[in-house]
């Protein structure tokens, strides 16, 4: 009985949705969207690894110490143009979710501290952690968690750009919330939100390797003069 | 064991550690004003207030509860909450009802932090919180009409 109560108040909830005059753009925002501009996909050879990362070994082959600091940052790049990554340095006032990168539901707003708007903030619905969602949802196994959660800052924004570009962008200490380069190789290896992705709860795909190999990487890449793709 | 105040009195929960806090406060402290919509934080009908923020109930294990302050529908008290109770019968703002203990905690918690709101800010505070009455006119309506109200 119960069960049946519940089903059929979803079905109402999301028949009046589609029927309901908007409150505002947010309300209108409900409807089905078109998923947003996405970042450029990893080239095609390295498709077939998208889901590791390769180790500062395996690039001691390259002699010259630019060419071996730009590849090895784009081997990072497998995590910093992975969906679960850029759907929280969004190019927008609005979250992303999902591998397709679609507008993020509820539709929050960034708001003036990139933690959503006063009555509905990020944690609203995201808590200190990953909390499973059990039995309700054919798709949504969880709901993602972190103490810090919250948005990149709009001058932080990935979506849509290069890699060369993110590159250029995350050694800016003019947007990347005034970081040395020592600090950032810091925060890709240690932060706990960075982290995140890594262990991103039922239901969602982590980004490939470790923090840990990451952050090697990111150490290697400041290593040899920290070179950035074009 | 998880230790919280629930409308202001210390309570314990001795269940799953991940019980949302939803079923703790209907079916363990039987307080029923806040209400089952979708179980997956889509639709707003569980919000209370945690340590002063709106939070979806429905999806929040009680285990990271400890030490928190909740506040429901029957709890609510305070300046805002009451130009929003008068604000909503003034206009009969709900039609079925079952969305309105979620709309109203999230209203008055935008009133708590934004005394004077725009539209849009009316509009990014509830566009979680859906109503299949469709109310939101109503809704909008009655929160620009508390925030006069609060104005004096």
């Amino acid at each position: 009985m119960r069960n049946q109560t519940r089903a059929g108040l979803i079905r109402a909830a999301l028949i009046a949705t589609s029927l309901a005059l908007p409150l505002a753009a947010g309300a209108q925002d409900r409807a089905p969207e078109a998923p947003a501009p996405s970042t450029p996909a990893l080239p095609q050879n390295d498709q077939n690894q998208a889901k590791s990362l390769k180790s500062v070994a395996d690039f001691d082959n390259i002699a010259d110490e630019t060419e071996r600091s730009i590849a090895i940052f784009q081997e990072t790049g497998k995590v910093l143009l992975n969906p679960r990554c850029v759907n929280c340095h969004p190019a927008g006032d609005r979250p992303l979710q999902g591998m397709d990168m679609h507008l993020h539901q509820p539709p929050v707003q960034r708001g003036d501290a990139d933690f959503g708007m006063p009555g509905m903030m990020c944690n609203t619905c995201h808590g200190p952690k990953n909390a499973p969602v059990v039995a309700q949802s054919d798709n949504i196994k969880s709901i993602p968690g972190n103490p810090n959660w919250h948005l990149a800052p709009i001058e932080m924004a990935w979506q849509g750009r290069s890699l060369g570009d993110i590159c250029r962008q995350i050694k800016d200490q003019d947007r990347n919330g005034g970081k040395t380069l020592a600090e950032l190789v810091e925060h890709m290896a240690s932060d706990d939100l960075v982290g995140w992705g890594w262990h991103p709860g039922k239901g969602r795909e982590p980004v490939p390797g470790t923090q840990k190999q990451f952050g090697e990487l990111y150490k290697a890449w400041a290593a040899t003069g920290a070179h950035c793709p074009d | 064991m998880v230790t919280f105040t629930l409308n202001g009195q210390e309570t314990t929960f001795d269940g799953d550690p991940d019980t949302p806090l939803l079923w703790v406060i209907r079916d363990a402290q039987r307080l029923t004003g806040t209400k089952y919509g979708c179980g997956i934080a889509q639709c707003g009908a569980c919000t209370v207030h945690v340590d002063g923020s709106t939070r979806r109930s429905c999806i929040t294990p009680i285990s990271t509860l400890d030490g928190s302050s909740v506040t429901t529908i029957e709890g609510l008290e305070g300046s805002e909450a009451e130009a929003i109770q008068a604000a909503w019968r003034a206009i009969d703002v709900p039609q079925c009802g079952y969305c309105q203990s979620g709309q109203i905690m999230s209203a008055v918690s935008l009133l708590q932090f934004n005394p004077a709101p725009s539209d849009d800010d009316i509009d990014g505070a509830m566009a979680g919180n859906i109503c299949r009455c469709a109310t939101y006119k109503r809704i909008r309506q009655a929160i620009h009409d508390a925030a006069k109200t609060l104005e004096g």
